[in-house]
C-alpha cells in the first residue's frame, strides 16, 4: 500500500478541490460560471485546455443546460462533475430533480451561497435547502480538506452499483471556497485505489436502445416515488463503506454524524458545514469555564442518518441548532425543523433551542456561539425555548 | 413491456425506471383520447400529403390507393390534418 502523503500545501480550496476531480480522471465537466463556485469550473477549464485532463469540458450558456449535458454524459457513461451556487441551482432545479430519479450519478460541488433578494453573492444554505427534496445524496464538509478529500468520496458513493445517486457536495462559499488552507494532497495511486472505474448498470449506446426519464402514468408514479425513496435510504452502508475505506487510505476519519467533547455533555450545539469547526473552538473555550457543552456536527443531510443521530443525542438535555437558512412562516430553520421531527417518537426528548445565524456571509465568530449558548439558557429558564430566533437580528 | 403498467410493484421496477427496450411508445394508444375524428373525402383529395406531413403524432398513412387515411390507435382528433388540407378534403366529426 502507498504511504500516505503527509505532506500538505497551501492551497485556495477550490483550486484543491479541482485539483481532486482531476485526479478522480473526470470524463466530462459542464459548467456555468457563478460566484462563489468560479474559481473551481476555471481551475478545471484551464486544466483542461493545457491538456492536463484529459476531459471534456462543456460551455453552456445556463446552469439549466449544464445539468442538462452532465445528464447526457453520465447517461452515456461517462465520468460527469458540475458546480454551481445560489441561482445557478435555482435556474437548474428541474434537471436536479430529474437525474436523482434517473439515478444518474453526477457529482457536483455547491459553492453554498443566499438565493436573491435582495441580492447577495455570499455564503449560506438556502440554495442547498431548495433542493433539499430533490433526492441527491447531501454531504456537507467543514474545512479545506474534507472538501478536497470528499470529491474522491462523492465520485465513490455516486457511482457504486449498489447507490447509483447524483451526489451534492456542499461547501460554504467564500468560507471555504476562497480560503488558502493547507491542504495534504493524495497519490494518484491512493485515488486509483480508492475509486474504481464507472460502471453504469444502463447507458445510452445506439447499439442497444433504451429508454431513459420515460413519462410515468398514476398507474405507476407512486410505485416509482417509493422506489426512488428505498433506493436513497439504501444508500447508507455504501455512504458509511466509503469513509471506512478512505480512513484506510488517507488516515481521516470521516461519519455521516461527528461528535466533539459530547460525551458528558448535557447541551449540543448541532450545526453543519463550515459552523461546526467554529463551534469547536468556541467549546473548547467554554469548557475551560465549566460549560458541560459538547457538538454534533451533521455531515450527511441526506440520507438522514436518523439512527446515528438519536444515538449521538441520546444523553443531551438541550439541543443547539443553528441553522444558516430560513424557512418562511414555518417552524424554524431546516435543520431544527427535521431534528425535532426526528427525536418526536422517542421517549426522552431533549429540549430544542433553534437559532438561525450567519445569513448571507455574516461572520459568525467563537463568541457568537457563546452569546447563543447564554440566550438559549435563558429561554429555556423563560420557556421560550420553541420560538426560533433570528441571531443577531437588529431591533 | 412486459405487463401493464398497473400490475409492477414498486420492486419490480428497474433503476431510473429504464425501460430497457426500444419502441415501447408504440403501446401507448393515443387515440384513447379522441373525442372527434377526422373523415377523408376523397373526390376533394389532390394527395399532396399534407396531412401526413402535419400530423403530430404520425398517425395518418398512405393506402395501396395512394389516398389518406388515420390509424385508429394514435390518432387524438386534434384537427391539425383537417385545418392543413388544402382542399378542406378532411372534416372532423363528433366522436371516436
Ligand atoms: S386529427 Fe390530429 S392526430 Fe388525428 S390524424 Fe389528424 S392530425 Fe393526426
Ligand atoms: S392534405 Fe388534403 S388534399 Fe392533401 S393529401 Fe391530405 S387529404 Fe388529400
Amino acid at each position: 500500500m502507498t504511504e500516505p502523503s503527509r505532506k500538505k500545501i497551501g492551497v485556495e480550496v477550490s483550486i484543491a478541490v479541482s485539483e481532486a476531480v482531476k485526479q478522480c480522471d473526470v470524463d466530462v465537466v459542464s459548467a456555468y460560471p457563478i460566484t462563489p463556485q468560479t474559481h473551481i469550473v476555471e481551475h478545471l477549464a484551464e486544466l483542461v485546455a493545457q491538456g492536463e485532463l484529459d476531459a471534456e469540458f462543456v460551455p453552456v450558456e445556463s446552469e439549466h443546460s449544464a445539468m442538462s449535458v452532465c445528464a447526457g454524459s453520465v447517461a452515456a457513461g461517462a465520468r460527469t462533475f458540475t458546480s454551481t451556487a445560489s441561482q445557478g441551482l435555482a435556474l437548474m432545479a428541474e434537471i436536479v430533480y430529474c437525474v436523482s430519479a434517473m439515478r444518474l450519478p453526477i457529482v457536483m460541488v455547491v459553492a453554498n451561497r443566499s438565493l436573491s433578494s435582495p441580492l447577495s453573492i455570499w455564503n449560506d444554505h438556502s440554495d442547498a435547502m431548495m433542493v433539499r427534496d430533490s433526492g441527491w445524496i447531501q454531504v456537507f464538509v467543514e474545512n479545506g480538506q474534507e472538501s478536497y478529500d470528499h470529491i474522491f468520496w462523492c465520485f465513490r458513493v455516486a457511482e457504486d452499483e449498489k447507490s447509483l445517486h447524483p451526489v451534492m457536495l456542499n461547501m460554504d462559499g467564500f468560507i471555504l471556497t476562497h480560503t488558502i488552507e493547507p491542504i495534504e494532497y493524495w497519490e494518484d495511486e491512493m485515488v486509483k485505489k480508492y475509486l474504481p472505474p464507472f460502471q453504469p448498470k444502463f447507458r445510452l449506446h445506439p447499439e442497444h436502445p433504451l429508454t431513459m426519464g420515460a413519462f410515468g402514468p398514476p398507474e405507476i408514479f407512486t410505485e416509482c416515488k417509493k422506489a426512488q425513496d428505498q433506493a436513497l435510504i439504501a444508500t447508507m452502508p455504501v455512504i458509511e463503506k466509503a469513509w471506512e475505506e478512505m480512513e484506510k487510505i488517507c488516515g481521516r476519519k470521516y461519519s455521516a454524524v461527528e461528535t466533539y467533547r459530547a460525551e458528558d455533555a448535557k447541551t449540543l450545539l448541532v450545526t453543519m458545514g463550515s459552523f461546526s469547526e467554529t463551534a469547536r473552538v468556541a467549546i473548547d473555550e467554554m469548557r475551560e469555564t465549566g460549560e458541560e457543552i459538547g457538538l454534533v456536527s451533521l455531515r450527511l443531510w441526506r440520507p438522514f442518518p436518523f439512527e446515528k443521530f438519536r444515538n449521538a443525542v441520546k444523553n443531551a438535555e438541550n439541543l443547539i441548532v443553528i441553522d444558516r437558512a430560513m424557512v418562511f412562516g414555518g417552524p424554524g430553520g431546516p435543520v431544527a425543523s427535521e431534528i425535532r421531527s426526528a427525536l418526536y417518537s422517542g421517549k426522552k426528548r431533549p429540549r430544542i433551542v433553534n437559532f438561525i445565524a450567519g445569513l448571507a456571509g455574516r461572520d459568525v465568530q467563537p463568541d457568537d456561539f457563546y452569546q447563543m449558548v447564554q440566550h438559549a439558557k435563558t429561554k429555556i429558564k423563560d420557556g421560550t425555548e420553541d420560538e426560533y430566533e433570528i441571531y443577531g437580528v437588529r431591533e | 413491456m412486459t405487463k401493464p403498467a398497473d400490475q409492477f410493484k414498486w420492486q419490480e421496477l428497474t433503476v431510473g425506471f429504464v425501460i430497457p427496450e426500444p419502441g415501447t411508445a408504440r403501446e401507448y394508444h393515443t387515440g384513447d383520447w379522441r373525442s372527434t375524428h377526422p373523415v377523408w373525402d376523397e373526390k376533394k383529395c389532390i394527395k399532396c400529403g399534407r396531412c401526413w406531413v402535419f400530423c403530430p403524432d404520425m398517425a395518418v398513412f398512405q393506402k395501396a390507393d395512394q389516398y389518406f387515411t388515420m390509424n385508429p390507435d394514435y390518432c387524438k382528433g386534434c384537427s391539425i390534418c383537417s385545418r392543413e388540407c388544402p382542399t378542406e378534403a378532411i372534416t372532423m366529426l363528433e366522436g371516436k
